[in-house]
C-alpha cells in the first residue's frame, strides 16, 4: 500500500503524473466530481492547522466524498493517552484514507506502519510537509510551464523552514536546477541539505540580501524570519529589511518572476506586492487544494 | 574452561579495548549458562591493546548489533577444535532498539511499544538517522 510520508519516497515520474492528474481536475472538475462518491477521509489533526486541514477537507468534498476527524488533539483520544497506532488502526476501520498532522516529527510512519488504509503526512512537527511541496512544484509547472532549467531564491529562514528543505529535495531531482539561498548566517541551510546537494552536483549560490539576486531568479520562494532566531540584536537591525519584498524590489526583478510564499505570511511579503501578477502565493493555496485531489485519487486507486 | 581451547563456539577477536563488556552485555551473554571469557588489554601488533571474548556454545549471535558496537570485531567460528569460518563486520544498513532517538520532537519519545530503528546514512562518516525524524546519530567508531 502507497503511503505519502515524504517527497522523496516518490520519484519524479510519479510527481509528474500526480501534477498531470492536478491539470486534468483544474480542467474538467465535472469529471471528478462523483470519483470519491461513498468514500471517507479521516483528518486527524493533532495540532491546530487552518489551510491543509480546510484543503484536505475541500478536495474530498469536491471528490464527492466525506469527511470525518477532530481539529485538536484534546479532543481525541490521545488526550487520554492512545497511541498514533491504536487511534489509526481504530480509524482504519472507518476511513479509506487519513490524512494526519502531528507534532511529533515521525507520528504519519509509524501510523502507516500499522493503518489499514493509505495515510498521508499532512506535517509533522518541523520534519516534512510533503504536500506543501507538492502544491509548490504544481504552482511552478503552471506559472513557468515547466520544473526543470530553472534558477530558484529560497529567502529567510532556510535553517528551520521545512517547506524549504522539501522543495530544494523535490526540486534536486530535476536536470539543471540551481538555487540562490539568501539567508542571514544563523538561518542558512542545515549541513546535511547542502551535502546532499553538493553530491547531486546542484549549484547552490549563499547570499545574504535579496536585492543583490533578485534579477537573476525565475522563482522567489520566500519563508518568515523570526526575531528571535537572530544571535544579535545588530544583525537583526542590519538585515531585517532584506528579507521583506516590497514593490522596490518588486521593480528589480524579472518580469516573468514568480513569488511563491508557503503561507502564513506576516511581514515578510508586503501587501502592496499581492496584486503583482508575479506573486502566486494564493494560487499556490488553490492548487494545493488540486494536488491533494490528484494524491487522494492515486492512493485510493491504488488500493482498489 | 581451557580459554585457548574452544570445542564448539566462538572467538570474538579485535575488540577495541574496553569495548567486551558492552558487547557482553548487547549480546546478551549474562544469560547464557556455558562458559564465556572475556580477555581484556590483550597486546595486539596491528591494535596496540585490544579486548577478546571466548564463548564455549555455538549460540545465535546478532552480527549486526556486534556490527554496530564495533565494526573492527572479527568474529572466528570454532566447530570441532577447528577454525570453520571468520567473519568481518562492518556497519549494519539497520540497527533495531540499539539506539534510542534523542530528538525530544521524535515520536519515538512518546509512542509505546515502537521499535527503535536507525538506518544507515553515510557509512564513512559512521552516521545513522532515526526512521521516523531522520535526526542523525553518529556512531563513534568509523570502519
Amino acid at each position: 500500500m502507497r503511503h505519502m510520508l515524504d517527497i522523496t519516497d516518490w520519484s519524479i515520474e510519479e510527481i509528474n503524473a500526480l501534477m498531470d492528474q492536478a491539470d486534468e481536475i483544474i480542467a474538467r472538475p465535472d469529471d471528478y466530481a462523483d470519483a470519491m462518491r461513498r468514500k471517507k477521509l479521516a483528518s486527524l489533526f493533532y495540532e491546530p492547522s487552518t489551510r491543509t486541514r480546510l484543503s484536505f477537507e475541500a478536495a474530498m468534498i469536491e471528490l464527492g466524498g466525506h469527511v470525518l476527524g477532530f481539529s485538536d488533539a484534546g479532543s481525541s483520544s490521545a488526550s487520554k493517552g492512545e497511541s498514533v497506532s491504536d487511534t489509526v488502526r481504530t480509524v482504519g476501520c472507518y476511513a479509506d484514507i487519513i490524512a494526519m498532522r502531528h507534532p511529533k516529527e515521525g507520528a504519519p510512519t509509524v501510523a502507516a506502519q500499522f493503518s489499514p488504509v493509505p495515510v498521508i503526512n499532512a506535517g509533522d512537527g518541523g520534519h516534512n510537509h510533503p504536500t506543501q511541496t507538492l502544491a509548490d512544484l504544481l504552482t511552478i509547472r503552471r506559472e513557468k510551464g515547466r520544473v526543470d532549467r530553472l534558477v530558484v531564491g529560497m529567502c529567510g529562514d532556510l535553517q528551520f523552514g521545512r517547506t524549504v528543505h522539501s522543495l530544494m529535495s523535490a526540486m534536486s531531482r530535476y536536470p539543471e536546477v540551481s538555487f540562490v539561498l539568501i539567508s542571514p548566517e544563523e538561518l542558512k541551510i542545515p549541513g546535511y541539505l547542502r551535502e546532499s546537494m553538493r553530491r547531486q552536483g546542484v549549484p547552490l549560490m549563499e547570499v545574504e540580501k535579496l536585492e543583490d539576486v533578485i534579477p537573476a531568479l525565475d522563482i522567489l520562494y520566500m519563508t518568515r524570519v523570526q526575531r528571535e532566531r537572530f544571535f544579535n540584536e545588530a544583525d537583526y537591525v542590519r538585515l531585517k529589511d532584506s528579507y521583506i519584498l516590497d514593490p522596490d524590489k518588486m521593480t528589480l526583478a524579472r518580469k516573468d518572476l514568480t513569488v511563491l510564499h508557503p503561507l502564513p505570511r506576516v511581514n515578510e511579503i508586503s501587501h502592496a506586492v499581492d496584486n503583482d501578477p508575479r506573486a502566486c502565493y494564493f494560487k499556490q493555496v488553490l492548487n494545493g487544494k488540486y494536488m491533494r485531489m490528484a494524491l487522494i485519487l492515486k492512493l485510493l486507486e491504488a488500493t482498489k | 574452561m581451557n580459554i585457548d581451547g574452544i570445542q564448539n563456539g566462538y572467538v570474538i577477536d579485535h575488540i577495541h579495548a574496553g569495548k567486551a563488556m558492552l558487547i557482553y552485555h548487547y549480546l546478551g551473554l549474562d544469560r547464557l549458562d556455558c562458559s564465556v571469557a572475556i580477555i581484556k588489554n590483550a597486546k595486539s601488533q596491528r591494535m596496540g591493546r585490544k579486548d577478546i571474548i571466548k564463548i564455549d556454545e555455538l549460540i545465535p549471535i546478532d552480527l549486526e548489533i556486534l556490527g554496530y558496537i564495533d565494526p573492527h570485531v572479527t568474529v572466528n567460528i570454532i566447530r570441532d577444535g577447528e577454525r570453520i569460518d571468520k567473519k568481518h563486520l562492518a556497519l549494519p544498513e539497520r540497527v533495531v532498539n540499539v539506539i534510542r532517538c534523542k530528538n525530544p520532537r521524535c515520536i519515538t519519545q512518546i509512542e509505546q511499544d515502537i521499535e527503535h530503528v536507525f538506518v544507515l546514512a553515510d557509512r564513512d562518516k559512521g552516521t545513522y538517522r532515526c526512521l521516523y525524524c531522520e535526526v542523525a546519530h553518529r556512531n563513534e567508531e568509523k570502519p
